[in-house]
């Protein structure tokens, strides 16, 4: 047995011809919770849904919690909680028929226990007899949630579990999975949301079905090479303008009264903003580049190859 | 004033179904491929005449006139013999098995009692249990009685030539003597009904799990294939049996359709008939890339079905290729099940020619369904 829940490494797969994960190798040690990043289309569900057991890859190999994700597919499925992107419970169950279902499905031996502390635990006890088809999207991810821990996975694997859903029911979220994280779970969430990710033990960035970076966040935004400078303005569109397109600036981003300006190359960065170091309408600082503008930086390196 | 209708608005929606039309490749292919069916089927295998029906011969005697009207009977195009002579109780088992549609009986000392100008009678039994199969073969007869007699009695009793024939020609409608129709359409449409729910209500299944994304779901828990399609075939065995137990009240209290038979027998069947059209539409929703597409699928099966089983139409009346596409039809056998368990009391013995192509059709679509069933999302 390995220390790692996830552990795989050369993962492609491709549909009618068009690969769609290429060479795709990701380790997460056991505990710990992944974040895992990318743009739409980058690959992020078909990764997760060939770790699950639910695509087969083209080549590759690697296991989860030690089962080989191959040859062990349905072991797999007994020990992974897989919250799928789109509601895929049955609408026309209520919240208790529906956790009965799977239930049922593990063939869990205390069901009606079972099920009542899923109730409790998600504080869903007081709609239990509601339709899942009329919950609003908070609700329903909380059921989702409450059925994929259900039959006690090992690993959690969700992807984009808080899409559509408000804050607060996202914070509430992210403390039921840091609880259940610290329960020893282990869990794998894709997200497009920057807080989320540095909510995250560590994260992996996928694009054009290539993982791209890996690690906790702080190495990740360390090892970018990204240098940002923020200049505070009152009129951030019009320097923005006169920014853009200057060598050695390859991101320029309004946040509000400012922008945040990136490149790689800081000298060359350095050369092209002096001119506007001396404009008193303009306050300088430098600022830890964000994770969102190392993912776009990632994002810009890497080619499409459809392209 | 503002135009009722605007010509582009109009314009943009017909552009668009025509789009989506041509996007739905297999709703496209119905809509052709249903009327081109249609047209086939109607045109070429419908024939409410049937011709060359199976006709089993009883011969008492073998003496010309008997001959004579043998060959008219052959002529008529109506009848045609099977195999040569046999016994009564032999007859009698065939026409239960419904291998022949007509017995003919010629009783051993006719032809003597036609020359004593006793007025003997020939006895045609007929399978009426589709009295339309049977009627234009039987007003056929007497006609060919005639002719046999004057060619044949010709000599003796030349000028007797245009009176009627010495002899007559006793009709018996075995099975539904008055040849009530609703005797044979309602155990019919009991095949039909369970035909069209059933593969309906199971072609859905599948497809609705996939369109509305809970398949996905499905597909990530343990669950195996056989357990799936189990759960979801037996739910309705039980309506199934609903409907049967509906239409049979029906049958008896507002029809008064006979029932000969055993109704534990016939349940028995149900089971097999029921499931094998379950399995045909979980197969289609294996396929089917939506609920509409299902729909249409089971629409395919159905017409064929009540077209080419011998429920509307006399299957005898059919072209060879027609019976053979018949033979394939689970509603085809039961059909001919079911009638011959309530109107003929028909037995184990006499059913299970009709039973084995019932059950093998079941194994194969059960076979296909679990092959067509993926247990990934590739």
């Amino acid at each position: 047995m390995t220390d790692h829940a996830i552990d795989v490494r050369g993962l492609n797969k491709s549909f009618g011809g068009r690969p769609v994960v290429r060479d795709v190798s990701i380790r997460v040690a056991k505990g710990r919770i992944c974040g895992f990043l990318g743009p739409n289309g980058s690959g992020k569900t078909t990764t997760i849904r060939l770790l699950c057991g639910l695509l087969t890859p083209d080549s590759g190999s690697g296991t989860c919690l030690g089962l080989d994700i191959v040859r062990d597919a349905p072991a797999i499925k007994r020990q992974v909680g897989y919250m799928t992107q789109k509601f895929s419970l049955y609408e026309d169950l209520s919240i208790r028929e529906n956790l009965d279902f799977v239930a049922r499905m593990y063939g869990m031996a205390n069901r009606r226990a079972v099920v009542e502390e899923a109730l409790e635990r998600l504080g869903l006890a007081t709609r239990q007899r509601q339709l899942a088809g009329a919950l609003s999207g908070g609700w329903k991810q909380r059921l989702a949630l409450a059925a994929c821990i259900l039959h006690r996975p090992r690993l959690l694997l969700l992807d984009e579990p808080t899409a559509g859903v408000d804050p607060k029911a996202r914070r509430e979220f992210w403390e039921e999975i840091h609880r259940l994280a610290a329960d020893g779970l282990t869990v794998l969430v894709s997200t497009h949301y920057m807080d989320e990710a540095e909510r995250c033990h560590a994260i992996a960035y996928i694009a054009y079905g290539r993982l791209l970076a890996e690690g906790t966040v702080e190495s990740v935004i360390g090892t970018s090479g990204l240098v940002t400078r923020r200049a505070a303005t009152a009129e951030p569109d019009a320097l923005a303008a006169r920014l853009e397109g200057l060598p050695g600036l390859e991101m320029v981003v309004r946040f509000g009264g400012a922008l945040h300006v990136s490149g790689h190359d800081a000298a060359a960065m350095d050369a092209s903003l002096a001119p506007f170091r001396g404009d008193p309408a303009i306050r300088w600082s430098e600022v830890e580049p964000g994770l969102e503008d190392v993912f776009i930086a990632l994002m810009a390196q890497a080619q499409d190859p459809l392209q | 004033m503002r135009a009722v209708l605007s010509v582009r608005r109009f314009w943009a929606i017909l552009v668009k179904e025509f789009v989506q039309m041509r996007r739905d490749r297999l709703t496209f292919a119905m809509m052709v491929g249903v009327p081109v069916l249609q047209l086939l089927l109607f045109g070429y295998a419908i024939n409410a005449d049937p011709k060359s029906l199976p006709t089993a011969l009883v011969m008492g005697e073998a003496s010309p006139f008997a001959r004579a009207f043998l060959a008219g009977i052959g002529n008529s195009g109506y009848f045609r013999l099977v195999g040569g002579p046999v016994d009564e109780a032999l007859a009698d088992a065939m026409l239960v098995r419904g291998e022949v549609q007509f017995v003919v009986t010629v009783p051993s000392d006719f032809s003597r009692r036609i020359a004593r100008g006793e007025h003997p009678a020939l006895l045609v039994e007929a399978d009426a249990t589709d009295p339309a199969a049977t009627s234009n073969a039987l007003a056929a007869l007497s006609r060919i009685a005639e002719t046999a007699a004057v060619r044949d009695l010709g000599g003796v009793l030349a000028g007797q030539a245009a009176r009627p024939p010495p002899f007559e020609v006793r009709i018996h409608r075995r099975y539904n003597p008055e040849g009530v129709t609703a005797y044979n359409v309602v155990p019919g449409l009991m095949g039909t009904i369970l035909t069209m729910t059933m593969v309906i209500m199971t072609s859905l299944g599948m497809t609705r799990e996939r369109e509305r994304g809970t398949m996905e779901n499905l597909l990530a828990m343990p669950v195996r294939p056989a357990e799936v399609m189990l759960g979801k075939i037996v739910p309705y065995i039980l309506v199934g049996y609903i409907q049967v137990a509906v239409i049979l009240l029906a049958a008896r209290f507002l029809f008064g359709v006979p029932m000969l038979g055993s109704l534990w027998l016939l349940s028995l069947v149900l089971v097999a008939f029921i499931a094998a059209n379950l399995s045909i539409g979980f197969t289609f929703s294996t396929v089917a890339a939506n609920q509409l597409q299902a729909m249409q699928m089971a629409f395919f099966f159905f017409l064929p079905s009540i077209l080419l089983s011998g429920f509307m139409f006399p299957y005898r009346g059919m072209p060879d290729w027609a019976q053979v596409l018949g033979e394939i039809l689970p509603l085809t056998h039961f059909l001919r099940i079911v009638r011959g368990i309530l109107l003929k009391g028909s037995g184990w013995a006499e059913i299970a020619p009709e039973l084995w192509p019932l059950l093998a059709f079941l194994a194969v679509a059960m076979a296909v369904a679990l092959l067509r069933y993926r247990r990934t999302l590739d």
